[in-house]
């Protein structure tokens, strides 16, 4: 089922130095990409289909379609690199194992955009990663691939690593750019939106970095080359990172639109110790859990998700065996989110807050049915009222736990019940 | 871990050494406003002295031209950023989704039991202090444990203990 387009190198040994990358194809794409004018490089990745790999799977073309023209303001680029959502590790194959096919890829998107100054936005905890990354950029300006001339053409392009420092929030676009900028990171509120008033007041495209490297292959091959990978409406391939209770977790390329079960069964090995399924994170922690008969007919891509009622996500699966309890995972997922609220909205800042403690109450027996009622309501009352959707990204999954796990509840709270009615 | 709502001054004046020095020079170029520097002046004093004090924060509003307050605010917001001195080897303990999966609570109740050390304390001798972090992009290898930024991957209680044994 594995396929190799953006992992094609990966296997190599010393595959992140420039000499290994080169030989085997890194690069190539930039005479072609000189000799082609930017807005038929942009046609053609609005023609690839290619959406956004950040989670929202939204097309990469059409987004920078939105710049707007002649501002006479520098155009930003900043690459999504803060990859800190639980259960997402996709993109750090690409730094470490491939960083010269997210720098051609950068070159790519710039040239297409405009753009002659790039962030690329790095979680602080990659320390290790962030070395190999900024060793392949230095590689790539001493070769004259980034600088005043890229490739020997009369274009420059500057591209600078800023690391981050402990905020998932930070992954957020526009308060990855309060980051860069040298604030806190608090999401800014849209609109404006970022490609019309982004980093610095200036026209910026935000773009994750799975998104940027999978560039090379569709001006190298075509946009109907990467179309024959994935379904319609989600072509290509993906990095996805299957974790949790599976006997071979790890990162695996696949293409799109494969049965969610078959890959969680064949691919990553099935359900550990030969326990039973009791149920599968599709994207991230973020999104909403599948029970195993909702995943029996679910595919890997954004539309079956979303015909499940949840989302594609980042492709972080986590599987979740017979023995997980429910009640716990929440109050795990809970305490994460309240944790990283960047606290300027109420309803996030002190919703979260409030939800946890509720569930603290329940995991001590201490809960009754209108705690979990409340829960409930807390979810519908806290979502979409926010600058971001970090809040969302709490009250979704929980909601599904709530409604698709009531009975553990339930149980928690029969046992509170009890405890009271022997004193 | 530490905390964050105020400073500690260490009654020295602080400056980057040559090479943060020479780091700074060749960065501030590359931003549009001094202020975007906030952020890697403060990696440069984290990875020179290994915490934020007072007088670095002061040091760092200077060379960059703007408010100590807001060097503040971005040390005391971003998480990373010590602001204490911490032990000789910082663990980092995972304890989000999938190494909470796959037993991270075991390694974190053998730190307690083992070293008396629970999340967000230095151990006496200095040698070590431990922190409970959020999933750090390595949940395929899960549980993941951080010490000094180098990821170990995997882990359980046996390779733990054979690994803090080596760490003098
Ligand atoms: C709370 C929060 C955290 C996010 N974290 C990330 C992240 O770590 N990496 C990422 O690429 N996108 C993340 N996103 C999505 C970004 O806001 C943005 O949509 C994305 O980087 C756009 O790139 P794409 O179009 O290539 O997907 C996050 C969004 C939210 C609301
Ligand atoms: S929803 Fe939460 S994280 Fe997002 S801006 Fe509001 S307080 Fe900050
Ligand atoms: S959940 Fe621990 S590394 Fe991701």
């Amino acid at each position: 089922m594995e396929v190799k387009i953006l992992s094609a190198r990966f296997h190599l040994k010393n595959s992140n130095t420039l000499k290994v990358a080169k030989k085997h194809g890194a690069y190539k794409t930039l005479d072609k990409l000189f000799a082609t004018a930017p807005e038929d490089v942009i046609d053609e990745v609005k023609r690839s289909g290619l959406r956004g790999r950040g989670g929202a799977g939204f097309p990469a073309g059409v987004k920078w379609g939105f710049l707007p023209k002649n501002t006479g303001k520098p155009v930003y680029l900043a690459v999504n690199s803060d990859e800190s959502e639980p259960a997402t590790f996709k993109d750090r194959y690409i730094l470490v194992k491939d960083p010269h096919l997210l720098i051609e890829g950068i070159i790519i998107c710039a040239y297409a955009i405009g753009c002659h100054d790039t962030y690329i936005y790095i979680r602080g905890e990659y320390t290790t990663q962030v070395k190999v990354l900024q060793a392949a950029i230095d590689e790539a300006y001493a070769a004259g691939y980034l600088g005043e001339k890229v490739a020997g053409q009369d274009y420059r392009l500057d591209v600078t690593v800023h690391r981050g420092a402990g905020a998932y929030v930070c992954g957020e676009e526009t308060a990855l750019l309060e980051s860069i900028e040298g604030k806190k990171g608090q999401p800014r509120s849209k609109p404006p939106f970022p490609a019309v008033a982004g980093l610095y007041g200036c026209p910026t495209i935000i773009n994750n970095v799975q998104t940027i490297a999978s560039l090379p292959f569709i001006l190298d091959k075509g946009a109907d080359a990467y179309k024959a990978y994935g379904t319609e409406k989600s072509p290509g391939t993906h990095l996805f990172g299957i974790s949790g209770h599976v006997e071979k977790p790890g990162m695996y390329e696949l293409p799109l639109g494969l049965p969610l079960l078959e890959v969680i069964n064949t691919v990553a090995g099935g359900v550990w110790k030969g326990r039973k399924l009791k149920g599968i994170i599709p994207g991230g922690s973020s999104t909403p859990v599948l029970l195993p008969e909702e995943a029996a007919d679910a595919t890997l891509d954004y539309e079956s998700m979303a015909a499940h009622k949840t989302m594609f996500g980042s492709g972080g699966i986590v599987v979740l065996d017979e023995t997980v309890d429910i009640v716990q995972l929440v109050k795990n997922l809970i305490d994460f989110y309240h944790h990283e609220s960047c606290g300027q909205c109420t309803p996030c800042r002190e919703g979260l807050g409030w939800m946890l403690k509720i569930i603290k109450k329940i995991l001590r027996r201490e809960g009754t049915m209108d705690d979990v009622l409340l829960l409930r309501e807390l979810c519908d009352n806290i979502e979409m009222k926010t600058v971001c959707v970090l809040s969302a990204a709490c009250t979704m999954p929980v909601r599904s736990y709530l409604d698709k796990f009531r009975h553990e509840f339930e149980a928690y709270v029969a046992d509170a019940a009890t405890a009271q009615a022997c004193q | 871990m530490s905390d964050r709502s105020h400073l500690i001054a260490t009654g020295k004046p602080f400056q980057f050494d040559a090479e943060r020095d020479a780091m700074f020079e060749r960065l501030v170029v590359r931003y549009p406003t001094r202020e975007s520097m906030i952020l890697p002046s403060l990696w440069l004093v984290q990875e020179q002295e290994g915490w934020v004090s007072q007088e670095a924060i002061a040091y760092i509003a200077d060379r960059i031209g703007t408010f100590a307050s807001k060097v503040f605010e971005a040390a005391t917001f971003y998480t990373m950023y010590h602001l204490r001195p911490m032990g000789r080897y910082h663990i980092c303990i995972c304890r989000t989704l999938s190494c909470w999966l796959r037993g991270k609570q075991e390694i974190v109740d053998y730190l307690r039991g083992e070293l008396g050390l629970a999340p967000g304390e230095i151990s006496e001798d200095g040698r070590f202090s431990l922190e409970e972090v959020e999933c750090l992009g390595h949940c395929g290898t899960a549980p993941v444990v951080q010490i000094n930024g180098e990821f170990y991957e995997n882990m359980d209680v046996d390779k733990l203990k054979s690994l803090l044994a080596t760490l003098v």
